[in-house]
């Protein structure tokens, strides 16, 4: 072999890969890396909400022109909160968790040799890595990055000169979400088509794991609401750049009337909305099939109902697009629409309470192995209920105007959304690092990082409802300007110390992880006794994943602990024996 | 495909190696593409009812809504008042678009090459017209009428009363400046898939003339593209009846 065609093979195994077991590496890498940045983020401004106007040294090394003399400007407290929502929702939720179980599990798990089309699963990488470039290159032009909130409400987005991130740093930020929702589509794209397509012999719909329901449903769910945060950016580009008047009206600037005729900013809102709902639960759902998969395996039990699993996620795909008006109760909105609003919200609790019900009683009298995985899905339940419980008071119209803008919201859906993602997310990594590396993760490691970020990320957002029932703003630069809120300023800085733990309890996942992917023990086939296709693949990555023939499929994926099996597991690819039934056929 | 020839009952169509709507992997991402597109075109057109709800068109008033056939009234080489007629042709043409297209993919499954290429060039040549007859339409939307109206509008920040000539994304002669907004925006964005169409379908066109998909042996691109082409033409429905209907 000559060196040339050497060093073509290392750039097409590792950089343009289409093997989706590479490119689900690459997304799990460039989604931590953003996280990484959008958690320094969180605590350089929780810094400042903590200990207001101070000086940091750490602020003159990491944040330059940013902080002046190390006091963060108050405009780019608005920029680096806008940026922190951004790149946690869309790169590290969105395109980090989706994209890198999606893509490791969706082949392994039905039994195909690989994606439907490997050549769009690269370009969808692709498009997402150059996404988060273009929006890390945002942070350094002039004027600083989109200032906005990560909603980008107009006419603040829409308005070039409002505020220095309304300038270029708002048109990167557009620039960016549009190559990364494409990304986004043709990754949901891919997904959907293989899991219908190319499920492997005897993998009915019905006998496919959670995990895969779950995946599918999130692609559904961007497929369907993305196309639309699409076009509300879209016509915002036109009003920031051609002049139309889509979202604005009637706005004078140092005097002067500009020339907007006719627009709302709530129409903005409505677009961008039914979007954002969804938006949550497909950051949420593939948490939620990730931790049905480990809570099963690691309590040895079947996962307690299997078709509620699959009924009650339906459920929520369905609701979460018919419930973003809960967003806009302050808009101005039509008592009666509220009232609509706040039905189908609540309705979401009983999907909702099916799936923890069903985790609780898959866990009751397991015999259940604390693996960091496992723990960190239990984590996942422990805070799925109580940021759904918070849930229920902002769902109700009447409720919610009250707490509406506070920290009780920023704490409700750090916990429901934020917390409950990251779990899933780190249980994955843990528990299917054997799988991605070849190597086992460290235990002990893995233990310390679970109960330091959980004890840790309470810390941070339970306080929050307290701010918040108290009246305490969100988005606010610093709350030391009015008496009313000096009784807090002790509970501000709790909040900012737990937030410094959580952010340094995550390098000992990094060190674990870093170190797993390189020099960590080698694993075994089957390390946690599992009963789905991916365990009976070679440990060594091939290409196409079973070196002879695809296994075929014979029962559910859930046959743990069975009366009258030898062992407390049985994959899937071992026939049904002459006095079995099959479990998920039914 | 091989799957189209078998029949199987339902218990084998989902239980897996095989794939359950009878379809290749690329036609179904071409489905699912479309669904992805028609919901963008679906959020325009919201904001659309949106705006259109909100000024709605009061006679007299050079800034409510205006009203489809006072604005589209010309037809080429022809004097005179014709309301809505040249949009109806072209209406007509893209339609006969989607009929030629529809034939060039029938043409495909006899693996007819002289069918496809007859239908292809008579969709692109339909797809030509199509664009042509926008950019007219735009043109006479843009310059107005001799006449013009005198309207308050917002000028080096501050409202003046003054003679507007036509519409534009600032000023709209005929009534509110959304409305040319919506206009030029949703025909724009519209025209732009009709053009992407039209290039996609020339390319396909290329490579029928080359006997690519005769050596393939099947002409399913052919078919992709005709997903695309009705899809588009499906949309200028929505579009056309959201415009110059209602």
């Amino acid at each position: 072999m000559t060196a040339h065609s050497h060093k073509k093979d290392w750039l097409f195994t590792y950089v343009f890969s289409t093997d989706h077991k590479m490119i689900s590496k690459q997304f799990l890498f460039t989604g931590f890396i953003m996280g990484f940045i959008g958690m320094l983020m969180s605590t350089f401004f929780r810094l400042q909400l903590g200990w207001p106007g101070e000086s940091f040294e750490v602020f003159k090394m990491f944040l330059g022109d940013w902080a002046t003399e190390g006091v963060l400007n108050p405009d780019k407290y608005l920029a680096l909160v806008t940026m922190h929502g951004t790149i946690m929702v869309f790169f590290l939720l969105t395109g980090g968790l989706s994209g890198t179980f999606s893509n490791l599990l969706i082949p392994l798990q039905i039994g195909a040799r690989d994606m439907a089309s490997g050549f769009i699963n690269m370009l969808s990488y692709w498009l997402f890595f150059l996404s988060s470039v273009v929006m890390l290159v945002s942070l350094f032009v002039e004027g600083g990055s989109a200032s906005a909130g990560w909603t980008i409400y107009p006419p603040l987005s829409a308005l070039p000169q409002a505020i220095p991130g309304s300038g270029l740093g708002m048109t990167l930020w557009l620039i960016s979400m549009t190559i990364f929702i494409a990304s986004s589509l043709l990754g949901s794209l891919n997904y959907i088509v293989t899991i219908l397509n190319l499920r492997t012999k005897g993998m009915k719909m019905t006998r496919m794991p959670l995990t895969i329901w779950a995946f599918l449903f999130t692609a559904i769910l961007g497929v369907l609401s993305f196309p639309v945060l699409l076009s509300a950016a879209l016509l915002l580009v036109f009003d920031r750049s051609f002049g139309t008047s889509f979202y604005l009206s009637d706005i004078f600037m140092g005097g002067e009337l500009l020339p907007y005729e006719g627009g709302s900013p709530i129409l903005f809102e409505h677009l961008f909305w039914f979007l954002g709902h969804p938006e949550v639960y497909i950051v949420l759902l593939p948490a939620l099939g990730i931790t049905s998969e480990i809570v099963s395996t690691m309590s040895r039990k079947p996962i307690f109902g299997y078709r509620a699993m699959v009924g009650s996620m339906m459920a929520i795909g369905f609701l979460s697009m018919i419930v973003w008006g809960h967003h806009m109760f302050v808009t101005g909105m039509n008592p009666f629409l509220g009232a609509v609003f706040t039905f189908t919200t609540l309705l979401i609790a009983i999907p909702s309470a099916v799936k923890v019900f069903n985790y609780l009683t898959t866990l009751w009298k397991g015999n259940i192995k604390f693996t960091p995985a496992m723990l960190f899905s239990i984590g996942l339940v422990s805070t799925f209920i109580s940021g759904g419980l918070t849930g229920l008071i902002l769902g109700d119209s009447a409720l919610d105007i009250n707490v509406h803008d506070t920290y009780f919201v920023v704490g409700h859906f750090h916990i429901v959304m934020g917390l409950s993602a990251v779990f899933g997310m780190f249980a994955g990594v843990y528990h299917w690092a054997p799988k991605m590396f070849g190597r086992m993760m460290n235990n002990q490691l893995g233990v310390a990082h679970f109960w330091l970020t959980f004890a840790s990320a309470y810390g941070v957002f339970f306080p929050m409802h307290f701010l918040g029932l108290a009246g305490v703003p969100r988005r606010y630069y610093t709350n030391s300007n009015f008496p009313l809120f000096d009784n807090f300023v002790d509970l501000n800085e709790l909040v900012s110390i737990f937030a410094i733990i959580a952010a340094f309890a995550q390098l000992l996942f990094i060190v674990n992880l870093i170190y797993t992917a390189f020099r960590g023990p080698k694993a075994t086939r089957n390390p946690w006794h599992g009963n789905t296709l991916e365990w009976t693949t070679p440990v060594e990555h091939i290409h196409g994943n079973w070196p002879g023939e695809i296994p075929e499929v014979h029962r559910w994926a859930y046959d743990y602990s069975k009366p009258g099996a030898e062992n407390d597991y049985i994959p899937q690819t071992v026939p049904l024996g002459p006095d079995e039934e099959d479990e998920g056929g039914h | 495909m091989a799957a189209q020839a078998l029949n199987v009952d339902k218990k084998t169509i989902w239980g897996g190696a095989f794939p359950p709507f009878r379809a290749s992997y690329g036609k179904m991402m071409m489905w699912f593409f479309l669904l992805t597109d028609a919901l963008t075109f679906t959020g325009f057109l919201t904001a659309y009812g949106f705006a259109r709800h909100m000024y709605p068109h009061v006679e007299g008033d050079p800034n409510s809504w205006a009203v489809a056939e006072e604005v589209f009234t010309h037809f080429p080489f022809l004097e005179g008042h014709h309301p809505l007629l040249y949009v109806a042709l072209m209406t007509f043409i893209l339609i006969m678009s989607s009929v030629t297209m529809v034939l060039a993919v029938e043409a495909g499954h006899r693996n007819d090459k002289k069918g496809v290429t007859t239908w292809l060039a008579l969709t692109i040549v339909g797809g030509f017209i199509f664009l042509g007859s926008q950019a007219w339409e735009w043109y006479h939307f843009i310059h107005g009428t001799a006449e013009g109206v005198v309207k308050p509008i917002i000028e080096n920040g501050k409202e003046v009363v003054k003679h507007v000539h036509g519409a534009n994304l600032l000023h709209n002669e005929y009534g509110h400046p959304l409305f040319a907004d919506f206009f030029f925006f949703i025909t724009g964005f519209h025209g732009t898939h009709v053009l992407s169409g039209v290039i996609i379908n020339i390319v396909i066109f290329v490579n029928v003339l080359m006997g690519t998909y005769e050596k393939r042996g099947h002409y399913e691109m052919v078919e992709k593209v005709g997903l695309y082409w009705h899809f588009v033409d499906l949309v200028w429905v929505f579009v056309f009846t959201f415009f110059y209907l209602i």
